[in-house]
């Protein structure tokens, strides 16, 4: 028999009490914990799709006139304006990117793409193939994106197949890896050709894109800044988008939005703890007599003040256990509804929500249990035993 | 040396309508084994007497010494050792803990002194309950099945288990009929001649007359 055993008896002897008192807990965790999966998936989701490009500056010609809305692209780069560029990044590596869009046909596909076109030893530094081969400079073939070689599958698009680009004939040496939602060039959907073949074919000799990979992400700030003043010393001719910085913020507007969907299970937890206040608070108005037994016959303040604190934890423990259980549920629930996926639930970060949730119901549990603890610590023995 | 003395000790209850002064100078001494009985009129401030006696309260001016602990410069939590390892309470109202079955409820002063409950506290209560007339098939009961004068044993058995030396009983048959009484005023009496030091606050006069001496108390102050 100890002051735990004294907690639990107590309980059980107000056990419809007890079952709301977990009920609100257990609503407070599976609010705070499914929330935060919810969010946690949707970052970790946004994470996955905008491929890493945290050590990558694209350098574009800078918009001219008209401002914001009414700019347009000031062109091109020209040679030898990438050769200015590629000698302010130093020995980063620079991969200028020309683009077009033109038709593609094969089978009964018939679609308009997008083409990039690189130098082909850059090819393999930018992209990854998942079956056939890089061209070589010299050569006609193309590569093609995975979303592009699913979708003309049936036609039999794919590595070694024959297709029309822009009315002539080339041959698809391979298949690049997915490569997601990107801030340089989203090769998905488009195509990929060697850049001399692209400058024959479309009379070309300029680019529309450089693309600096930094060797070691911590410079990525100084090569932007010398790339900066090196073009840009009389007139704004090129524009530095510097990627990692606009993933970081956005990544840090979707936690945000993570705090805010736990604020808003955290409002249900604290209400939750209020209940446990008002049920501890009953629970010591109706057991002042018995208090005072317990401190006449040599129970301590601080004993009495465990007994019920011991209350607010089994409270606080059962409604984190059960919550935890079904948070587990209602994330699976959540993200199989929002996001129909629920890989992002089987994640560290994501049970790590979970267990957050947990540990605050148990501690806003004995938070509330305090004040109506210390209360029954200070009652005075004659009082309470003279209460009715 | 007396095991309870109270030197020119006065308790005054400050209330919105009044000061009440509860015990007025009194001076008194009790001797170890002794069996006293206090008695005077409601609202005399017997019970406050034997609050005091009993550490659960402090006077307002004078010196009382508890088995040579001077009470007036103890903090709670040391008139709470007091408490348990030396007074043993019986009250009107039984008194007993309804979350705890006979046993548990005797075990409960050892399990506060000794900080661990077991095989030997168990022992210990089952020899006391047996010791106030108590039979085995009640130990597993709830107190409130048991009658008036069983659950009055059991409250005498929480009192003794920790072998205090001070018994302090409030009108301890007042909630019974007289047979029951005189069989709880014997088990007393029994507990007197084994050596423990008796105070018992009662408005009976035949249940005076099994102690020692009587002490009277009348608007606070001992006549």
């Amino acid at each position: 028999m100890t002051f735990f055993e004294f907690a639990k008896r107590n309980l059980k002897r107000h056990w419809v009490r007890t079952l709301l008192a977990v009920i609100g807990i257990v609503i407070g965790v599976v609010a705070i914990a499914t929330l935060g999966i919810l969010g946690n998936s949707i970052n970790l989701m946004v994470g996955d799709m905008v491929s890493d490009v945290g050590d990558t500056l694209v350098v574009t010609p800078a918009v001219s006139g008209g401002g914001m809305f009414g700019g347009v692209s000031g062109g091109k780069l020209s040679g030898r304006q990438v050769e200015d560029i590629a000698r302010a990044a130093g020995s980063n590596r620079v991969i200028p990117i020309a683009t077009a869009f033109d038709r593609l046909e094969t089978g009964n596909l018939d679609r308009g793409v997008q083409i990039y076109a690189m130098h082909a030893d850059d090819i393999p530094y930018l992209l990854e193939r998942e079956s056939g081969t890089f061209p070589k400079e010299t050569t006609a073939g193309i590569l093609i994106g995975k979303q592009l070689a699913e979708a003309g599958e049936k036609d039999g698009l794919r590595a070694g197949s024959r297709v029309q680009l822009g009315g002539e004939t080339v041959r698809v040496l391979g298949v690049l890896e997915e490569r997601g939602l990107s801030f340089d060039i989203n090769p998905d959907y488009a195509v990929v050709v060697p850049y001399r073949w692209f400058s024959d074919r479309y009379d070309r000799n300029d680019y529309d894109q450089v693309i600096v990979k930094v060797r070691d992400v911590r410079n990525i700030d100084s090569v932007r800044m010398d790339i900066e003043d090196r073009m840009n010393r009389r007139d704004r001719v090129v524009s530095v988008m510097d990627t990692g910085r606009i993933m970081e913020s956005i990544m840090s507007a979707y936690g945000q939005i993570t705090i805010f969907l736990m604020g808003i299970g955290a409002i249900s937890l604290i209400v939750a703890g209020v209940s446990i206040l008002n049920v501890m608070m009953m629970s010591v108005t109706e057991r002042i007599r018995e208090i005072g037994i317990l401190r006449s016959i040599g129970t301590l303040r601080s004993e009495v003040m465990r007994m019920f604190l011991y209350e607010a934890l089994i409270l606080g423990l059962m409604g984190a256990v059960i919550g935890g259980v079904l948070s587990f549920a209602g994330g699976l629930l959540m993200t199989a509804l929002f996001l129909e996926d629920t890989s992002y639930l089987f994640n560290l970060t994501s049970i790590m929500y979970i267990v957050f949730g947990m540990a605050f119901g148990i501690a806003t549990s004995v938070a509330s249990g305090i004040y109506p603890a210390w209360n029954a610590a200070q009652l005075n023995p004659i009082e309470a035993l003279r209460h009715e | 040396m007396p095991i309870i003395s109270f030197k020119d000790v006065t308790k005054i209850y400050p209330l919105p309508a009044g000061d009440v002064r509860a015990l007025n100078h009194v001076s008194l001494e009790i001797e170890a084994g002794e069996f006293v009985s206090l008695m005077g009129p409601s609202g005399s401030g017997k019970t406050t007497l034997l609050n005091v006696m009993g550490s659960l309260d402090v006077p307002t001016s004078g010196e009382v010494y508890i088995n040579g602990a001077r009470i007036s410069v103890m903090d709670d939590d040391e008139l709470t050792h007091l408490r348990r390892d030396h007074i043993g309470f019986i009250f009107q109202h039984f008194n007993l803990i309804p979350l705890l079955s006979v046993v548990e409820n005797v075990e409960y002063p050892m399990i506060l002194k000794t900080k661990k409950g077991g095989r030997a506290c168990t022992k210990r209560a089952a020899e006391v309950l047996h010791a106030v007339g108590l039979e085995d098939e009640l130990f597993t009961h709830k107190s409130n099945e048991l009658s008036g004068g069983q659950q009055q044993r059991v409250a005498i058995a929480r009192a003794l288990v920790n072998d205090p030396a001070i018994l302090l009983a409030d009108e301890p048959t007042g909630n019974l009929d007289t047979k029951t009484g005189s069989g709880i005023m014997d088990l007393l009496v029994q507990m007197n001649e084994a050596g423990k030091t008796i105070v018992m606050v009662t408005h009976d006069p035949r249940m005076a007359e099994y102690s020692h001496r009587i002490i009277r108390i009348e608007d606070g102050v001992l006549i």
